[in-house]
């Protein structure tokens, strides 16, 4: 009994200590942002971290809050900018993304994934149902004998019917198209919003693929 | 006879009767085009050159300059009508630029950088159009036509004049159609004209493909708007 | 089958501009057109097959496939659907068999939608193969099934009486012409047609065109181009022939004036043709007449027939140097062709797609010639301004509106049918003299006008630099659902478009689900945003008139019924934004489970 209360604990939710409270203060005065992946490969995230030298420019003003570089499972506290990469795929990135818009400012959809589905959508013009059999029913890899399994079970994600921009379920304020984008071009558009900037993302940087 | 016309308040000179979008170019000013192709006729059909003449949206491949003609190509509600006609044909097709192989150089993709597209409004479509590969040399991905009708009017039988390239039904149930026993005999340098005519990737040479690396691609090389510009020029 | 393609080649002389009419012959004679006979007509006629297949599968009414030896299209419009459309529309799947959009089992009847067939004053209606049906009721659409299975003919059932086809009879028949209100100009009986076409040619060309430009006429088809200048123009324009074209596509929804000016006053429509002839120097001309109207046809070749052998068609024209003749020239199901030059287009056996413009058909339009198109009724109105006078025309109407014009009224008043008005009458006589009960709302000028408010509108005046009315007039009343009209009148765009520009082919299917997403309740503010500013984009973007008109139902009505809107607008909860259907998003993955589970079992 005892045991499995333990396993339902999220990591989140563990006790944390207390940071240095000068550091505490210092990260509290930056912008914070908050970063999370949805359905794509991360390669944006990766494309983030290209920015080489120019990431500690931008860190000198922003604090990363929750991200999977930071290993933060939800938004610890309001953020000005949530970093959205990955398109909506299955009600787990629903909920995500109603919990980012529910505690950022701004939203940006980064990537071709949460800018229009990318190449998850690539799914979108086959029904679901064969998309089901390719994937777990005529799979070379299915255990012969074994009885086949299409996953259904509430612990499991629900699939959505086809891949969405996330702009088609919660409102998106700004986007950076690319797969991936250019580091440049992720690093143009969250300096001109730190800066206060009107967002912009000249034609020299600006790629669909 | 040379005539006098204003674009965005400046004063040109240019020929009677000449294309506004040919005179606007050779002036320096850049006005998109996705159907239209310098020194063939005017197709008129997708729209995204459209600027205001005498205070009327037209698309500029169909209007013959006349003197005293006032145009406005950059005024915001006018280039912000254009950007929308971009992004309409990125939401009707599957314009998955990662995956396709005219990237780099597709006029879709070059216009939608050169006017900052960096969505589209529009909701996703996501169509299912089959592919069509029963020709030899040619093949159609045609969830990226945007229906310019470019290879419909210029590529014709070498010895027939007939139509190759054909559209079946009409409004949003059109398709894009390959006529295979007249394709099948097109010579390979007319195979390519076709496919390098086609501005997105939907006309294809079978067994060539992603040949060029990223970043020596033709509007990597030279954006879409300097060759528009240049070769006016020349 | 082969043989007889070859005949059909013949006939036309290989001539691959009467493309229509050839499709037209194939089809009559084999029930639809096969692949086989577009490969024939592809080598007779040196073109492509899927050059073929561009204007076969363009049109509506052309088929390519096997589609019932009876082929039943139900008209589909918001006046039908006031009208009992619902009900008559599920007896005939009862009755035939099969859904809409299929064969039945048997191959004896194919069921299709279609849109307005130009008998709003007599909905519910349907064609049936080349006849057509009014007043539609369940018990009607059993009763014809039956006969037809039994192996009536269509034309057995609609004509009991074996009326002759070529008689007005056999149209009465068929349609009734509820003229309600007559005017000074239309439906003169008695005409004496070879004493006025005499009268006529004693004038110059010239004399004539400046006898319609003092009458003040404008085109009736809508746009309200100055007939006096068009032919002025054609008159001027070099050409080594030139063409005149009677706009007969009337396509708008809820018209239906044409239909009965052509079968009332036919005589007064060719008159007006062979005027515009003279005046403009023409030796051919061409009524385009909409597929709809079939049952029309042979009359009006009788009527030609009439006028050759009174001399006032064929080879010099009562004893004049003057040859003019017209030929019929029927479309295939197209709205788009109502526009002048997607009309010659189809006239030249093409897809009906807007040309560019300039040139203007006057200047180069049919075969590249100069070509003065005009609609039925101002043919009509014409023949009566050449014999009248231009200034008895002009002194009725109002200073920039001259004359009358017919409206066709439809919906909830008490007599739907024809009114000659006098330009300058105001709304609330036109909605007075209909017997309009408890009107909200009127579509002027069709899908493509604009729709007014009884309420507020009242005192419009029926002219061009108001109401500038096009003929079709439908009124709705209190109890009708506005917004589930305008759906309908979106969705017609849709149908309707050519697809050859990019903001009709893509906008107009953006709005229509705009419209869709309201009437569901999932709306928002930002939705009639969007749907202003891409409306804008349609309007200012588009080729031809239907791009430009396509987003009017949608902005006209946010102008005027607003709250309609409003009341329908959602209020969400949270962050999810309206328009998202989370529901519909994730049930997709479940029922794919089942089925697949369903699969193995088996």
């Amino acid at each position: 009994m005892n045991k499995s209360v333990k396993q339902k604990t999220a990591s989140h939710e563990l006790p944390a200590t207390q940071l240095d409270p000068s550091v505490r203060a210092a990260r509290d005065e930056k912008i914070q942002v908050a970063m999370i992946g949805l359905c794509g490969c991360w390669g944006c995230t990766l494309s983030f971290l290209d920015m080489d030298e120019t990431l500690l420019r931008l860190l000198e003003k922003v604090n990363i809050t929750r991200s999977s570089l930071t290993d933060v499972k939800r938004i610890p506290h309001r953020c000005a900018i949530g970093f959205v990469e990955g398109g909506i795929a299955n009600d787990e990135n629903i909920e995500t993304l109603e919990h980012f818009r529910e505690n950022c400012d701004i939203l940006i959809s980064v990537g071709a994934c949460a800018v229009w589905g990318g190449v998850p959508a690539m799914r979108n013009v086959v029904p679901l149902e064969e998309c089901f059999r390719e994937a777990y029913l005529d799979v070379p890899t299915a255990e012969p004998g074994t009885e086949p399994l299409i996953p259904y079970h509430p612990d499991i994600p629900r699939i959505t019917t086809k891949v969405y921009p996330c702009h088609e379920v919660v409102k998106m304020d700004y986007f950076i198209p690319g797969c991936p984008p250019d580091g440049a071009a992720i690093f143009k558009v969250l300096d001109d919003l730190v800066n206060g900037r009107e967002v912009g993302l000249p034609k020299s940087i600006n790629r669909y693929d | 006879m040379s005539v006098r016309i204003t674009i965005d308040g400046k004063e040109y000179k240019a020929g009677d009767g000449a294309t506004l979008v040919d005179v606007a170019a050779d002036n320096g000013v850049y006005i998109p085009t996705l159907c239209y192709k310098r020194g063939k006729p005017c197709l008129g059909t997708c729209r995204t050159c459209s600027v205001r003449v005498n205070g009327n949206v037209m698309a500029a491949c169909t209007v013959p300059v006349a003197d005293g003609m006032e145009v406005e190509v950059n005024e915001p509600e006018v280039a912000n009508m254009r950007k929308m006609l971009v992004e309409l044909l990125f939401s009707e097709g599957n314009h998955n630029c990662p995956s396709c192989e005219k990237s780099g150089r597709c006029e879709l993709q070059a216009v939608g950088y050169e006017l900052e597209m960096m969505v589209s409004r529009f909701p996703y479509r996501f169509p299912v159009r089959p592919r069509e590969h029963a020709a030899k040399h040619i093949w159609l991905e045609r969830d990226r036509c945007i229906f310019c009708q470019r290879c419909v009017q210029f590529i014709r039988d070498r010895e027939t004049g007939q139509k190759i390239f054909s559209i079946d039904h009409r409004g949003s149930h059109a398709s894009i159609e390959i006529d295979v026993k007249l394709a099948d005999r097109m010579p390979p340098e007319q195979v390519r004209e076709a496919a390098r005519l086609c501005p997105v990737g939907c006309i294809l040479e079978k067994g060539v493909g992603y040949d060029q690396p990223i970043g020596k691609r033709k509007f990597e090389i030279k954006s879409i708007r300097e060759r528009a510009l240049e070769r006016e020029r020349q | 089958m082969q043989a007889n393609i070859e005949t059909i080649l013949e006939y036309y002389n290989l001539d691959k501009t009467r493309l229509m009419d050839i499709l037209w012959e194939v089809q009559q004679q084999q029930g639809f057109v096969s692949s086989e006979a577009v490969e024939a007509l592809s080598k007779g006629l040196n073109m492509s097959s899927h050059d073929i297949r561009e204007t076969l599968t363009f049109y509506h009414f052309f088929l390519d496939g096997p589609s019932g030896k009876h082929k039943i299209y139900l008209a589909d419009t918001v006046i039908a659907r006031m009208c009992g459309y619902a009900e008559v529309r599920a007896a005939l799947e009862q009755a035939c068999g099969c859904a809409f959009g299929a064969v039945d089992e048997s191959g004896a009847f194919g069921l299709y939608d279609t849109n307005c067939i130009g008998l709003s004053d007599q909905e519910p209606a349907m064609m049936v193969d080349e006849v057509v049906f009014t007043r539609l009721t369940p018990e009607k659409v059993k009763d014809i099934i039956t006969r037809l299975r039994q192996g009536a003919s269509a034309e057995e059932v609609a004509n009991p009486d074996r009326k002759d086809r070529r008689d007005a009879a056999y149209v009465d028949t068929l349609t009734s012409d509820n003229i309600r209100v007559r005017g000074p100009v239309f439906f003169k009986a008695g005409r004496d047609y070879p004493a006025l076409l005499a009268q006529v040619l004693e004038l110059l060309p010239d004399e004539v065109i400046e006898e319609v430009s003092l009458s003040g006429i404008r085109g009736r088809g809508g746009a309200g181009f100055p007939t006096g200048l068009k032919w002025r123009l054609g008159r001027d324009a070099e050409g080594e022939e030139k063409y005149v074209i009677c706009n007969a596509d009337e396509g708008e929804p809820g018209t239906f004036k044409d239909r009965v000016l052509l079968t009332r006053s036919p005589g007064d429509v060719l008159l007006g043709v062979i005027i515009a002839a003279w005046a403009i120097g023409s030796r051919q001309g061409i009524i385009y007449l909409r597929a709809e109207y079939w049952y029309l046809k042979e009359y009006l070749e009788q009527q030609i027939q009439a006028f050759h052998d009174a001399g006032l068609l064929g080879k010099q024209i009562l004893g004049r140097d003057f040859d003019f003749d017209i030929r019929i020239q029927m479309g295939a199901g197209a709205y788009v062709c109502g526009d002048e030059t997607a009309l010659i287009e189809s006239c030249e056996g093409k897809r009906g797609t807007p040309r560019i413009k300039p040139p203007y058909p006057i200047q180069q339009g049919y075969l590249g010639m100069p070509t003065c198109v005009n609609n039925v009724e101002t043919f009509a109105a014409i023949s009566r301004i050449l014999e009248q006078g231009g200034a008895w025309f002009s002194a009725m109407g109002t200073d920039e509106s001259t004359g009358t014009r017919l409206l066709s009224v439809s919906g909830d008043c008490e007599h739907p049918g024809i009114y000659e008005t006098e330009w300058g009458i105001t709304l609330d006589e036109v909605l007075k003299m209909a017997g309009a009960k408890e009107p909200m709302a009127v579509q002027v000028s069709g899908p493509s006008g604009e729709c007014v408010s009884a309420e507020q509108d009242g005192s419009r005046l029926f002219c061009y630099s108001d109401l500038s009315c096009n003929g079709s007039l439908m009124i709705f009343d209190q109890s009708r659902n506005l917004l589930d009209i305008v759906e309908n009148f979106l969705r017609f765009f849709v149908d309707e478009s050519c697809g050859i520009c990019v903001p009709c082919r893509v906008g107009g299917v953006n709005l229509y689900h705009k419209i869709r997403l309201i009437n569901a309740g999932r709306g928002s503010s930002k939705d009639l945003d969007d749907i202003r500013s891409w409306g804008s984009l349609m309007r200012e973007t588009s080729r031809c008139g239907l791009g430009t008109t396509a987003a009017k139902p949608l902005l006209t009505t946010l102008e005027k019924f607003s709250e309609l809107y409003q009341q329908k607008m959602a209020r969400p909860e949270g962050v999810l934004l309206a328009s998202f259907d989370l529901e519909g998003a994730l049930q997709g993955h479940e029922q794919a489970r089942r089925t697949l589970v369903q699969e193995e079992k088996q």
